[in-house]
This record gives structure tokens, sequence and C-alpha cells, in this order.
């Protein structure tokens, strides 16, 4: 019997137009047929569609390389893993298991960590929201206590007074380094002496044990030089303490803010080829702190909080095809099964999307609809993609960050997560909603029921 | 002339876009052709089917579609793999700024992988040359550049003018440029140019005085292996020259030399140059490539292009030290005639 | 839907319509479909034709025939 040809979507488009043809980006949409091995056609069928995947394997080697990177070039480096950047437990769990604190931002966060078995005194707490509770907890449990205002100060006066045990606290600290734009909404400023006003507060009070300083820039920083600058203006507060109080500061913690490899919407050039690498933001860093004026004995330790550049690749979301259609200006649609509930991040970036199926090397320029029914759900304003069939799988990259703590129930179930162990074997971390879970919280009056 | 001595080398070019503001790659290919020390195979390379340099077929041998720069380097680097596997490239001339982020990336892979040489500036070099970069870039080499502060806040104009004087010049990241007499204008163009091009904004002092160009090229270790200065005569309504002449300069020349020596410049490269009344010479702007005009050098006596490739491949080059005065340009667009098969070749094949 | 008489196909591709001086690229299954348009051929016989040749059924064929039309409407490659 004869073998019949492979179909693909007939195309036809204008040349001259300017528009890239297929010599402009083939490798761009390539097939993506797995991930770590695991078939994601597979994946889809077992766990549903769409389908959050995270590995294993990319985030453990994040977090190793990241982690090589800065203790080859400075002596006293911890790592806080950024608990809102992405708070499965099972990812989590990765992290702390390499030897990373957690950095919360609330008391669900903080109990938390305190779940996944973080020793309190290797917790930082940040965050202009912390409750009085929050801060008497915080501050019998030994946690680090990251001061953002005056009023969270006086507060904490107050605490140690009456439950007379001495809090151990780090102030945060902005700055202007350059960027744009610049973060002056958390923690004292540097400029202005507000900073050097709340560390003398907290000195000649004596109720509070002042064993850090802590700073975070602002986020997707593109422009390493800025941590240097912040670098400098942190060493500066930690040796003007020294001098005038003759105390030594334990810790500077340069927060996070590192870019990931994502392409900024508007931007010329891709993320993968323009984003520095860690090494670069490490330099930065260290060789400021190195060359501050430490004597070597009283080298603080440096701590990071980096999030986003240690999740964001280990990350996907695969979803299917749901239709294909004609807009009345004649541009192509494809609408997929997962929407801007779920991927958030299609906000900011330019995702890489690509298909599982092998496909023809014809592309056609297409706008990429999620299912909600809502007009502002677009995954992409425009992609170059082969002639797409309903049932086809797509994979979106870097979407690690923010995603499945951000994304929100809406119209439909948020998606199941899977991890992808080292082995390629997948499991289940998260259950996609149901009915009951999303109704388990809702209470119907019995006036109401019609039943 | 004895040719059968001499190599021959196959020579990759982008900026066939020779239109009415054009692209450097057809000079650079008539400086190639007039090459005295070696023969050459001109591979063009071209991001639109339109670009008339692919329809040359007196200058160019063969063309090939390449990705927008936009594209990355992966996929910039696969295609030159392809391109390489049939031509053997021995040397790449880019001439786009757009594209010298990419290809000051994988020179090393070019070179190593491909065998293909480039005669490129740093990456360091080429982010310090960057508008909001130059002044202090200045700063750094002794080099005048007019005062140049980025800001983010219209407010701050006040205080920099303060320090600059009226008229001052409201600049954008990447383009645009308006002279502004007074706050009031200098706020209005703040407005209009950060909605269009986004922020920040560079406030710059105003240099009044005479425009001068300058093509020439460094050796990456301090040396200028050539410089001709080019004053416009006539300019077209997009503000690109029509004509132009060679002048003779040697302070202006002395300033190249200079900014060559200090920066280790590597590469060709234009300067744009705004001479006093003081006879001060003021940086505006560094372009890390050769101009469209390059081929007044090669008239004047000065093959800078020739000596570039000559330079990349090891061959001793002498540094040219003199050039001939009230040499001209006069730029003309030409119709050329081409059949639709050769449009259908080109979009269909990428290649020509 | 008529196809303007004096477009042309060729092996490749490529399209050229001189009436209006447009060209346009058209991958292999779009060469397919303009040129059973072309020898004047109805729905029924190209979805026939088509999903005889290739792996495809009939409903996808017919869909994709309708979409492929109208884009050559749009085109001003047919009326």
């Amino acid at each position: 019997m004869e073998t019949k040809k492979t179909y693909e979507r007939p195309l036809i488009k204008p040349l001259n137009t300017g528009l890239m043809n297929k010599f402009g980006t083939r490798t761009d949409y390539a097939t993506f047929p797995d991930i770590d091995g695991a078939p994601v056609a597979d994946l889809l069928e077992k766990y549903g569609s769409p389908l959050f995947v995270y590995s294993e394997n990319t985030i453990r080697k994040n977090f190793v390389d990241a982690k090589r990177t800065f203790e080859t070039r400075y002596p006293k480096v911890q790592f806080a893993w950024s608990y809102k950047t992405c708070y499965l437990n099972a990812v989590c769990n990765i992290y702390h298991s390499e030897g990373s604190w957690g950095e919360v931002v609330s008391r669900f966060e903080y109990d938390k960590a305190i779940q996944n078995g973080v020793k309190p005194a290797n917790i930082i707490f940040n965050g202009p929201h912390k409750s009085d509770d929050d801060l008497r907890m915080a501050s019998k449990n030994g946690s680090l206590i990251h001061i953002d205002h005056f009023d969270e100060l006086y507060k904490l006066h107050e605490i140690a007074s009456e439950l007379n045990i001495k809090p151990r606290v780090a102030i945060r600290v902005n700055m202007d380094v350059g960027i744009y734009p610049k973060w002056d909404r958390f923690g004292f400023n540097y400029e202005n002496g507000q900073a050097w006003e709340a560390i003398n507060k907290i000195i000649a009070n004596g109720k509070l044990e002042l064993v850090g300083l802590h700073t975070h820039i602002g986020t997707y920083i593109m422009v390493t030089s800025a941590y240097a600058l912040a670098a400098k203006k942190m060493a500066d507060l930690a040796l003007s303490i020294k001098r005038q109080f003759n105390k030594t500061i334990t810790y500077i913690d340069m927060g996070g803010g590192f870019a990931s490899k994502n392409t900024l919407k508007g931007a010329y050039y891709p993320g993968t080829d323009t984003i520095p690498d860690i090494s670069e933001y490490a330099e930065a860093i260290t060789s400021t702190l190195l060359n501050a004026g430490f004597p070597h004995d009283e080298l603080p330790y440096l701590y990071m909080e980096t999030g986003r550049a240690l999740i964001d690749n280990a990350g996907f979301m695969a979803g299917t095809v749901i239709a294909n259609k004609r807009l009345s200006d004649g541009r192509s649609a494809t609408i997929v099964d997962f929407g801007v509930n779920t991927l958030f991040t299609s906000f900011w970036y330019d995702h890489r999307v690509t298909h599982v199926e092998e496909l023809g090397v014809h592309t056609e320029d297409t706008v990429l609809y999620g299912p909600l029914c809502m007009n502002i759900d677009v995954i992409r304003e425009n992609i170059a993609l082969p002639a797409l069939r309903p049932g086809n799988h797509l994979v979106v990259h870097y979407v690690g960050a923010y995603n499945v703590t951000q994304s929100m129930q809406f119209i439909s179930f948020r998606p199941a997560v899977v991890l992808i162990d080292t082995n390629g074997k997948p499991h289940l971390i998260r259950q996609q909603e149901n009915l009951d879970i999303v109704q388990s919280h809702e209470v119907l009056p019995d006036y109401l029921n019609n039943k | 002339m004895n040719t059968t001595n001499k190599p021959t080398y196959v020579i990759a070019v982008t900026g066939l876009n020779a239109i009415d503001s054009p692209g450097p790659g057809i000079s650079v290919i008539r400086a190639l052709r007039d090459a005295t020390s070696f023969n050459v195979r001109i591979i063009g390379i071209c991001y639109e089917t339109m670009e008339p340099g692919i329809y040359m077929h007196d200058l160019i041998d063969k063309t090939y579609q390449s990705p927008y720069p936009s594209a990355g380097v992966d996929v910039l680097m696969e295609r030159f793999r392809y391109i390489n596997e049939i031509e053997n490239v021995d040397f790449l001339f880019p001439n786009f700024d757009a594209e010298l982020f990419n290809f000051i990336k994988l020179e090393q892979r070019f070179k190593t992988e491909l065998g293909i040489k480039m005669l490129l500036p740093t990456s360091e070099q080429f982010e310090a040359r960057h508008k909001t970069e130059l002044y202090e870039f200045g700063q750094k080499y002794d080099i005048k550049v007019p005062i140049t502060k980025s800001i983010t806040n219209a407010s701050e104009i006040a205080e920099i003018a303060q320090k600059i004087g009226f008229p001052l010049v409201v600049k954008g990241k990447f383009y645009d440029a308006k002279i502004a007499y007074n706050l009031d204008q200098a706020a209005q163009h703040f407005q209009k140019i950060s909605a269009q091009w986004g922020l920040p904004i560079l406030i710059q002092q105003f240099v009044h005085g005479a425009e001068v160009n300058v093509c020439g090229v460094g050796d990456g270790n301090g040396e200028l292996l050539g410089a001709v200065p080019m004053r416009k005569l006539y300019i077209t309504d997009k503000g690109k020259a029509w004509s132009g002449i060679t002048i003779a300069d040697d302070e202006l020349i002395e300033m190249n030399r200079e900014m060559v020596k200090s920066t280790k410049w590597r590469g060709p490269f234009e300067l744009e140059v705004i001479k006093n009344s003081n006879d001060e010479f003021y940086l505006i702007e560094i372009n890390p490539r050769f101009p469209a005009w390059c081929y007044l050098t090669v008239g004047a006596g000065q093959n800078q292009i020739e000596s570039a490739v000559n330079f990349a491949m090891g061959t001793k080059v002498e540094p040219f030290t003199t050039y001939e005065v009230g040499k001209m340009f006069v730029r003309y667009s030409y119709d050329m005639i081409v059949g639709i098969e050769e449009f259908e070749k080109i979009s269909t094949n990428g290649e020509l | 839907m008529v196809l303007k008489k004096n477009i042309a196909v060729s092996d490749n591709g490529f399209l050229f319509n001189p009436t209006t001086g447009d060209s346009y690229s058209l991958n292999a299954t779009g060469i397919e479909f303009l040129k059973l348009l072309q020898k004047g051929k109805q729905n029924d016989e190209i979805i026939a034709e088509i999903s005889a040749e290739f792996e495809i059924d009939t409903i996808t064929v017919e869909k994709d025939l309708n979409d492929f039309k109208s884009t050559l409407v749009r085109l001003k490659l047919a009326e």
C-alpha cells in the first residue's frame, strides 16, 4: 500500500512586506517534544491540559551553578529561597535540600517555611506588612526581621520591652543606583540620611540586635553596574557603623532582582542574548564588597535572595491548541487552552513558544489567544508558528517564576503542576483544581438554597 | 599586475541597502574590488529581498539572506554555518549598528568554529560609545564630548540648564534630537521624545560650529591604520551626506590618533565631530563601522577597507599617513532592471 | 469563487499577480490547493483528491479549503 503524504494546513503569504521568511527564525520554532526526557504529549494525557511542568534537574543545576559562582568569588555566601517566586513545597524543599534558607514576605509564607523544616533562625522576614503578632512570633523565634519603616521599628522596640528579648533585625535600605524606576517605597532611603537615622535609633535604643543590612534595588535589573553601586553604598553603611559605634555587621543582604533570560515586550534582541549571566551580577557585587575596605576577619556574610533567575527556565507551561481562526483583517489566530490567568507573565514577556509535534517549516504570523472569554487574554500578540492544527501541543518556556504563585482561579480550574525528577520521572506536586476544591470555601445561606 | 601570487579571499558583506539613505555595504565592496593586494569573491548578506546589492551581479558573486538581528545569536550562527559550508568564508564585514551586538558576541565562535575573521570593536568599546555613555567615555579618555546628562524626570532639566546654558539639546535614548532655547521648550521636547522613545532622556550641551566626519581604522593595539576627514557639502532631506569633500586638518587627525591610542579602538569607525570657533573638537558620535561614504577614502588614496582585511588576515599593514585633500564624492541613484525570476529565487530560496 | 486567470504558481511556491505586482509564497499543500482550483475543480472534488493524496480527514480539508479560498479573495487573487 502506498503511504500518503504528510498534510500541512495550506498557507499563502505575501512577499516583500519586510516580514521574516523561513530563513529568518528556523530554530526559533524547532520542535520541543519532551522535558527532561518525559514526552510532553504523555504528560498532558496523564495529568490533563494545560499543565505546569518543573524540571528538578534545571532547578538544582541553576542553584549549584549560582552558589559556585558566588562562592568562588566571595568566602561567605548564603542563599535564601524567595518564597513568593514559587512556593510550591516540592520546589522549596529542593532549594532547602541544597542549603538554601527561606526568604518570606508574609505570615503565610513564614508558616510554610517552618512547615518545610527551615530553622526559624534561617528565615528572613521581609516586606512592608508584618502584623504585631507576626513581629512577636518572629522575635521569639529569633528569625531575621528586615525592618521596612519607622512604625515597624518603634513597634519592635515595644515588643522587645514587652517580651524582654532582643529581636535580631536588619533594616532595608533603598537608594539611587542609576536605574529607572527607582525603588524608593521599601525601606529607608540612603541618600537623604533616613537609613542612617534608623541605624542610629536602633543602636542608641539598644533593645534590638542589628545584625545586618538589606537592600533590593528593583526587579529584572539588566545593568550589573547598578549592583556594584548598591554594594558600595551598603558597604559604606556597614563601615560607618563600625567607625561610629564600633559595631560589626554580620551580613549584607543584596536581595534579588536578577533578570531571567526572558525577552521583555518591546525589546529588540532576545533575552537569551542580552540578559547578564549570574556570574556578571556576582562579579559586580563581590568585587565591590571585597574592595570596600573591610578588615579581612570582619568581612560580612553576603546573603542573596535570588528568585526569578534561579527558577524561571526550570518551569514550562504545556498546553493544547483548541482552534484556529481568521480575524477580520485576515490575520491568523490560534486559541490555546492556557490563558493569562495562569500565565501572568505574558503581560510583560514575549514568551518563547514551541510546538511538540513535528510540523512543516513554513510559518504564519499568528495571534495566540488564551481560552478565556476576555479580550485581554492574549499570550502572544504576534508569533511566527508553523501551521498548527487543533489538538497539537505547545510548550511555553521560562515560566517558572511567579506564574504558579500569581495564577488565579478564573472561569476554569487552575492546572496541575508536575515535577520531573532527576531520573526523568514525573511526580504530581499540585493537583488540578476541581469544582469541590474551588467551592470548598463558599458558604451558601440557607434561604438561597434552591435545592 | 601579478595576480597569480595574490591570495583570494572570500569576503562576506552586509548592508547591501544602497537606497536613498544607504548602508555601507556597496561602498565596502567597491573598495574590496579595488584592492591590489588580494583577489576577492564577494558574498552578500541581506535581510530583505529588495536590497539593491542582491541584484548587482558585477559587484557581488552570491547573496544569502540572513535572519534579522532580533532573532538572536543561535539562529545567526546556524545560518552562517550553512553559508560557510558552501562558501568557506574568510572574512566578514558587518555594516549595521544593530547587528554588531550579535557579531561581537559571536566573534570567537566565528573564528574558531567557522574560520571566519572579523575586525570589530570589543563589547566594552561598543557599549561605551552609546549615546548615553559617550560623555563618560570622553571623560575617561580625555576627549571633549558635549556635557550630557541622562534624566528620567523633566524637573531635572533646570539644574542642568544652569550648568550648560541655553540652547541645549534634548535627545532620545536611540533616536531624535531637538534644540531647546528655554526651559519650557526643553520640557516640551522632553514630553514629546519620551512619549515616543521612552526614558531616559539625554540633556546635552549645544556646541556651535562646523560638523566634520572622519572615517578611520584602529588596530586594537592603539595604532591608527588610517583616517580621512570629510566635510559634507550637500545633504539629503534626511540629513545624509549627498556629496562631501576630503579636507586637511592635522589637529583633527591627531585627535583621532589620540582616541585610537587611548581607547585601543579595534576596527573601523566613523567619528562625528564639531569644531567650534576656538578650533576645539567636540565628539558627537562614534559609529563602530565603516560609513556609507567610505569609498571616498579609497579615492583619496587610503584603501582602509583593504587595510582592515589585511590586518585581520595577519598580513603586515603599513598605516596610511597621507591622503589627497579636495577629493569629492557625489552620490547618485541608479535604476537597475531586474527580472522577476531573480526576485523569486531570493524570496523562495533565500539565496541568489 | 473564481481564481484570477493570469496568475501562475511555480514549483517552489512562488506566485506572482501580474495585475497588481504583488508576490506570494505558498507551502506545498498551498500549491496543491491552488493547482486544483486552477483546474476549476469543485469543493467536493478537491476535498476528495486532497484526502486521497494526503494523510488527513475530509473535515479538516474542508475547513482549510474554505479558509484558503477566503484568503485568496482577500488577497485579490480570486473573486
